[in-house]
């Protein structure tokens, strides 16, 4: 059975957004490997209550990987070393006695902090509501299979629909761009029947209220296909390319 | 107070559609002065919402979340349920209905459960409309699977992920009115109380988790979709921030609680590591298709799972029930393994566990892959290498989610697992609108009672939450708001809005007043223990009371003893904590209170009095065929009411898996 761990944490501390924020050394003892990066957070957290201090404010909820919630850029990396995973689903067994690791929120200048490692990441939902959907009323319906979708289509429809939304790509981007977040909602939409009606405004509206938020361009780097949790791919951004260029063709 | 659930009259089949078109209508004109607050953005709140909005009413919805998108419904793994009957199996409505109200053990209203199987069909086209990218064949149409044990294939997928697809359909919807400025989306704002005026819901007050603001928000309806309440338990699937509050507060400004001791709790999650748990994680009911159950036969057996010999190991499902074997339903499976754990048969260093073997199924599946390339003299490691491929394409993101979890590899270990709390029941009492017992106050999806009886089918669910949502408080809401369009909205100067709000503010200074040693976590987890023990998989008299016991002074120990750091103005994760157990802690007394009332056993709620000979679960239909509503009156008080249950259509009978 492997042994429980010593670690240093080096973690973001900011009282607000308007603060500065500086990075805080805490020591944590008796972190068993099988613990998740976020129980071992708790595990620190009540350490720090019993000591009568603050403890950190970090975002999660669902602790499986799908809600997006999680964010933590772990020693250089969203959601940490583990490719495929999300921060929640990190655990300990990733680490080795004795390591310092550092621990900052996810940044962009689109990604205000709001408290320690909670940022606000209210910009994809603006984004979303510029038209991430299709404008169906409710109860307008037709049959669902009134129209055959290829499966290959309805597969890589799904590919794309499977963005957690949890921002890594812009964190991990030098140009904070979302990109990789727009067009995998963009792609949804391109690949399948239901989406070709609002095809043209789709990506030009949402687009313009991704540079409006601040996002910055890809950087052609491809480090936000890398670091996604869900491995979105990096197809999409070129299918957003193609959406925006034919929106913009009068 | 006297139930009315207002279950329109006529025959089953047309009850929904008759009252549909009868339910009085409100001008589009009115509409528009009418506003109305969605608690919650899950799938009940965020497809309610957008329909809602959609028809012309002003709405506004709270979120705890930062996003609408992160609401738990985003977990569900299996799938939706659909009487479409696309594979041509025979499938119909009643078929739906009648598998409903069976499966929740006859603890549920005919009249919802077939208006729900009735709108089943309705959720797929819509979903499908708004681009949710469901599971297709390769013709072009959508494909179904089996679940949960039903003999028709009716249930719709998206890979493991049907939960998120559906959630992001419906936020797609719920986004594309806030951008057109119907609604009015509040994240990162939790509600405290709701607000009475003259015996109506008139607002809630909510508390702003950035700032730590309190504000009064004015609405001629409060609908509340906020989810289940299994985390009273501490561990379960459910995320962390799942809580009881919303509902709880509604309770205790008058709204019945329904069944509150109904839990499901689900036989395959992976168990418990060690004190450091914060929460469990579900393995798909679907595993159970090909994965075989055991422990060893002799207690004393310390080999490792792959070294025990088949006559060493008791397959007990397949033992004790011949006819369904692993496929049981999910209270008589998870109540199984608890009796061998229990008897010492547990297996890894808890002893809490069970192993869920795929083997056999790799061995078979290995088999029919030789058979199916033209290999007649397959290698051992050829038959594998084929069998775990086969099984890779079926469960590989599950596989490899548990070696993630455990470290282990299921390829070639049997998973361990445990049962686990994953889904209550039990919840505001609402009557065939969709209302509370307060006027105005509305409740969808898992926070109500209604639809599951004792036992929710899997795959239930999401279905649940779309139909009250979509389909059904739309058309509901109505005949509350067509009376109310006279009534300007009310200043939140009022003094109703006033006094809620000093009530929270109380609240929240008496808790940093404390100034206690002791975290919420401890409170939390302590509680959780005693629910788990003795108000979970199976109940006594003994222990019921032990637990009211126990509750009630943790209660008085938080009270006393709790530390809040920071201040209330503030982004502030411990205050949120401590509010939300503070109502698990009354909660808790109240589902022990409901379980020892109930002194039958059916569903999930097993109580060890009520048992067949042979250990089974003994359903007393002349003394408990009834809904228990209860009714808070202060100080941990309760009083009972009854909503009787009529079954014109099924015929009660005892559910037998043998």
């Amino acid at each position: 059975m492997a042994i429980n761990m010593n670690l240093t944490l080096k973690v973001w501390r900011q009282k607000n957004t308007k603060s500065e924020g500086q990075l805080v050394s805490y020591p944590v003892s008796d972190i068993s490997p099988d613990m998740s990066f976020l129980e071992m957070f708790d595990v620190l957290n009540n350490q720090l209550i019993n000591k009568g201090e603050e403890p950190i404010a970090f975002d999660h909820d669902c602790r499986e990987g799908i809600c997006g919630s999680c964010s933590m850029f772990i020693n250089g990396q969203p959601h940490g070393p583990k490719k495929g995973v999300t921060t929640c689903q990190l655990h300990m067994r990733s680490f080795k006695n004795n390591d310092t690791i550092v621990v900052e929120p996810f940044r962009a200048a689109a990604f205000p902090v709001i408290k320690d490692l909670t940022v606000d990441r209210s910009a994809f939902d603006r984004i979303i509501s510029k038209g991430g959907f299709i404008s169906i009323n409710t109860g307008n319906a037709k049959d669902a299979n009134n129209i055959p979708i290829p499966k290959l289509d309805a597969d890589m429809a799904f590919e794309a629909a499977a963005c957690i939304g949890c921002g890594a790509c812009v964190a991990t981007c030098k140009n904070s761009s979302a990109m990789l977040f727009v067009s995998a909602k963009i792609s949804q939409f391109a690949l399948l029947p239901q989406g070709q009606v609002e095809r043209k405004s789709r990506a030009k509206n949402m687009v313009a209220q991704m540079d409006e938020e601040g996002f910055g361009n890809c950087s052609n780097t491809g480090a936000c296909e890398i670091e996604c949790p869900k491995e979105i791919s990096l197809e999409n951004i070129a299918r957003m390319n193609r959406e925006f260029f034919i929106g913009n063709i009068k | 107070m006297k139930l009315d659930s207002k279950i329109p009259e006529g025959n089953l089949e047309q009850k929904w559609s008759n009252y549909k078109s009868s339910i009085a209508l409100v001008n589009p004109s009115n509409k528009r002065n009418l506003e109305v607050i969605v608690v919650g953005a899950g799938l009940a709140g965020a497809s309610a919402a957008a329909s809602l909005a959609e028809l012309g009413y002003k709405v506004k919805v709270f979120c705890f979340q930062d996003s609408p998108r992160r609401a738990h419904s985003i977990a569900a793994q299996g799938g939706i349920n659909a009487a479409k009957n696309y594979q041509n199996d025979g499938d119909s409505t009643y078929r739906l209905f009648y598998d409903t109200v069976k499966g929740g053990d006859y603890r549920a209203r005919e009249a919802n459960v077939y208006r729900l199987a009735e709108v089943s069909v309705n959720i797929i086209d819509q979903c499908v409309a708004q681009g949710v990218p469901l599971a297709r064949e390769y013709g072009g149409m959508l494909s179904n699977r089996s679940f949960g044990g039903t003999q028709v294939q009716r249930t719709f997928y998206a890979a493991g992920q049907t939960g998120q697809q559906l959630l992001l359909g419906a936020y797609s919807g719920l986004q594309r009115q806030v951008g057109l400025g119907t609604i009015e989306m509040l994240s990162r704002h939790e509600m405290l109380e709701v607000v009475i005026i003259d015996g109506k819901a008139r607002g809630i007050i909510a508390r702003d988790l950035v700032t730590g603001k309190l504000e009064r928000h004015f609405g001629h309806a409060v609908v509340l979709c906020t989810g289940g309440y299994g985390n009273v338990f501490y561990l379960s699937t459910n995320a962390m921030g799942c809580n009881v509050t919303a509902a709880w507060k509604a309770h205790k400004r008058g709204a019945l609680f329904g069944n509150p001791c109904f839990t499901q709790i689900h036989p395959t999650c992976i168990p418990v590591s060690g004190d450091h748990q914060s929460k469990l994680t579900l393995m798909s009911e679907s595993l159970r298709n090909d994965g075989r159950i055991w422990v060893p036969k002799n207690k004393e057996d310390m080999r490792k799972a792959n070294e025990i010999p088949e006559e060493d190991r008791d397959y007990y499902l397949e033992r004790r029930y011949p006819a369904f074997g692993n496929l049981v339903p999910r209270d008589v499976a998870s109540r199984a393994t608890k009796e061998r754990c229990d008897a010492g048969f547990g297996v890894g260093t808890s002893k809490m566990a069970v192993f869920l073997d795929f083997k056999t199924a790799i061995e078979r599946y290995g088999h029919n892959q030789a058979v199916k390339l033209g290999i007649s003299n397959p290698s051992d490691i050829q038959l594998k290498e084929f069998g775990k491929k086969a099984i890779e394409e079926k469960y590989g993101n599950l596989f490899e989610m548990y070696e993630q979890i455990t470290g282990e590899n299921p390829y070639e270990v049997a998973m361990r697992i445990y049962p686990a709390v994953h889904y209550t029941m039990g919840g505001l009492w609402v009557d065939y609108n969709l209302m509370t017992t307060v006027p105005g106050l509305y409740c969808l999806g898992e926070a109500n009672f209604s639809d599951h009886g004792a036992n929710r089918l899997g795959a239930s669910a999401l279905m649940q939450g779309l139909a009250d949502g979509y389909f059904i408080l739309p058309y509901t809401i109505g005949a509350y708001l067509s009376k109310e369009i006279s009534v300007k909205a009310i200043s939140t100067e009022h003094e109703s809005f006033v006094a809620a709000e000093r009530n929270v503010q109380e609240q929240i200074n008496k808790l940093f007043a404390i100034k206690g040693t002791k975290p919420v976590d401890y409170f939390h987890k302590k509680l959780g223990k005693t629910m788990w023990q003795k108000c979970g998989m199976a109940r006594n008299h003994k222990g019921l009371n032990e637990a009211i016991k126990e509750i009630r002074e943790m209660r008085e120990e938080f009270w006393k003893d709790v530390r809040i750091p920071g201040s209330k103005d503030e982004l502030n994760q411990e205050l949120e904590k401590a509010m939300r157990v503070a109502d698990f802690l009354e909660l808790g007394e109240l589902m022990c209170v409901d379980a020892l009332n109930r002194e039958e056993s059916c569903g999930g709620h097993f109580r060890e009095e009520s048992q067949t000979e042979d250990g089974e679960a003994l359903r007393k239909d002349d003394d408990f065929s009834y809904v228990s509503a209860w009714e808070n009156k202060g100080d941990g008080k309760y009083e009972l009411h009854k909503e009787e249950l009529i079954f014109d259509v099924v015929h009660p009978s005892a559910r037998s898996y043998k």
